[in-house]
């Protein structure tokens, strides 16, 4: 916006802004305080903001008691590994559509996006049958592969959309000058592409990460990821404040931290193109 | 530029992608359609007779069902009530020019990363914990009663939970549709004498339909299958109170071993969710053309 906006005006909206963010912002900003807090401090009344004295014990006993990395490193390998297999799904299939269109091109994307929105309780009772059966429960490759499926609408449609704007004439032009195919793709395609392929796998991850009913359905322990792990704090075991605060930030940080860096395309990826 | 070669060649690019996700919608639904018409039970897994529509019969009659859908609506409803209006005023508000709007914006939107069974821990009992919980205390604080939020009013705590989590996802949207509004609108509105009001109502809030549109219909998406918030908070009750459809089939199959009922259950949330769908497709198959 343009207009002068008065300074006095400018400080009220300031005051009312950071009032309404630190609002929003407040369950999270308390789970990081407490994290560092002991269990005592963590359900002290009236409760304690920053005046207590800090403590890296929760996360020193996160790490020893529970096998927090355990955790941790099946939620690494269900990301990634569910995002490679959609890249290398996605990829030529997004490339075919934006740059051979077909009649039929919006159609089989419209259909793909209708996939997402079968719910996952419709075809539960088969998928875990079919675990079941396949000896899959509980392992990261049946994990990686739902994870792969449920997100693979998302992926290409993201990177339709990201293709779609790279012009056509540009791989013309390079075949003009006499580029091979694998300097076309190398040199030319690739630096046009790698933007649009990195936001899709940041939201890739950032929706595998944080899925939590087939991660929750088809695990028990040794494919458990974090969301899982956090789940298990739910059954009530005494004073464990400080403790479910300091799980709960090792298990939100790297996301939030992914999240935060690419917000401006996360709206692209969630509305499959519709607000730009 | 589109010879018969590239065409072929296009074909194979998408097949693979086009093959697994037929495969991923049709089998595992034409086994829930199966497994729907039979009497097939976990404590009973080798015999599985032909019942028919009998499975329906018992989850649609199920009193259960009826509040389950009730509270699938009141989640879904009072959610999007709270997350468009909100995200509608909280995007207005982060479209104004003040110091640290950066800052905030990262505040507002940190939600959204929170995987679900974090948020609802730590609003059960860290924020709605009658006694322990920051926001019992602030009543107590000011001489009022907590109340015990998760069985006194499970659902409307669920409702409370979800719309945090989804709030800023309608910001953001809703603030990257009101950042592609011209300000020479608005000016020239101003110029002839429109007050803040009208020009919200007349030219902000149209500008920002679609929008909106589209986040009532993806949110819906997702809010129909809410599951994890209710596992790790309230289990569905007290009794069926804060139980949706999600919860009630998964329920059936994994504490009532009921696979037949189960299935058909997840028959019934397919339908329901392919009348939203069927909107949310129209809709952005015609923005496509655009």
């Amino acid at each position: 916006m343009a207009r002068k906006v008065t300074t006095g005006r400018k400080i009220g909206t300031t005051i009312f802004a950071w009032f309404v963010g630190l609002v929003i912002f407040f369950p999270i900003l308390w789970t990081f305080l407490t994290s560092f807090k002991t269990e005592l401090q963590a359900i002290s009344i009236p409760p304690v903001f920053v005046g207590f004295d800090w403590t890296l014990e929760n996360y020193r006993t996160i790490q020893t008691q529970s096998n927090y990395f355990h955790f941790m490193a099946n939620s690494i390998y269900l990301s990634l590994g569910s995002t490679a297999l959609g890249l290398i799904f996605a990829i030529p299939a997004a490339w075919a559509m934006a740059f051979s269109p077909t009649r039929r091109t919006k159609d089989v994307l419209l259909w793909m996006l209708s996939t997402k929105m079968l719910p996952a309780v419709g075809v539960l009772i088969p998928i875990y049958l079919l675990f079941v059966r396949f000896g899959l429960l509980d392992s990261r490759l049946g994990l990686i592969v739902v994870l792969f499926l449920i997100n693979l609408p998302i992926l290409v449609w993201m990177l339709y959309t990201y293709f779609k704007e790279i012009p056509g004439e540009i791989l013309e032009a390079a075949r003009m000058d006499g580029a091979s195919l694998s300097k076309e793709i190398t040199q030319v395609l690739a630096p046009m592409a790698v933007p649009g392929i990195a936001s899709t796998v940041l939201l890739n991850v950032i929706l595998s990460w944080n899925e939590a009913f087939w991660t929750l359905n088809l695990t028990t322990s040794n494919a458990a990821p974090l969301t899982a792990f956090i789940a298990s704090f739910s059954s009530p075991q005494g004073n464990f404040y400080a403790k479910l605060s300091a799980a709960s930030m090792l298990a939100i940080a790297p996301i939030l931290i992914v999240g935060w860096f690419s917000q401006k395309q996360l709206v692209r990826g969630l509305t499959f193109g519709a607000v730009k | 530029m589109a010879t018969l070669h590239t065409k072929n060649a296009a074909r194979a690019m998408m097949a693979p992608a086009v093959i697994v996700l037929l495969i991923w919608m049709i089998v595992p639904l034409a086994m829930t359609l199966y497994f729907s018409t039979l009497n097939y039970t976990l404590y009973n897994p080798f015999s599985t007779p032909f019942v028919g529509f009998e499975n329906y019969s018992y989850f649609l009659t199920d009193p259960t069902f009826l509040a389950a859908l009730a509270n699938t609506l009141i989640l879904v409803i009072g959610v999007l009530a709270i997350t468009v209006i909100g995200g509608v005023l909280i995007a207005l508000l982060l479209d104004q020019e003040f110091y640290g709007v950066n800052i905030v914006r990262l505040m507002v939107i940190a939600p959204f990363f929170v995987m679900p069974t974090v948020a609802a821990l730590v609003w059960k009992n860290m924020m709605m914990n009658p006694v322990y919980g920051v926001i019992g205390q602030m009543l107590s604080a000011i001489g009022l009663t907590p109340i015990d939020w998760m069985t006194e009013v499970p659902l409307l705590s669920i409702v409370i939970i979800v719309a945090w989590q989804w709030l800023p996802f309608a910001t953001l949207i809703l603030l990257t549709a009101l950042q592609s509004l011209s300000s020479d609108q608005k000016e020239a509105a101003e110029m002839d004498g429109a007050g803040a009001l009208s020009i919200f109502w007349y030219i902000t809030l149209p500008h920002m339909s679609r929008a909106i549109t589209v986040v009532i219909l993806i949110q819906t998406i997702f809010l129909l299958s809410i599951y994890a918030e209710i596992l790790v908070t309230t289990q569905g009750g007290p009794g069926a109170q804060s139980t949706n459809i999600t919860y009630l089939v998964a329920q059936q199959a994994t504490s009532y071993g009921d696979i037949g009922a189960a299935s058909a259950g997840g028959i019934v949330a397919v339908i329901l969710a392919n009348i939203v769908a069927i909107f949310l497709v129209r809709l952005i198959g015609k923005n496509l053309d655009a």
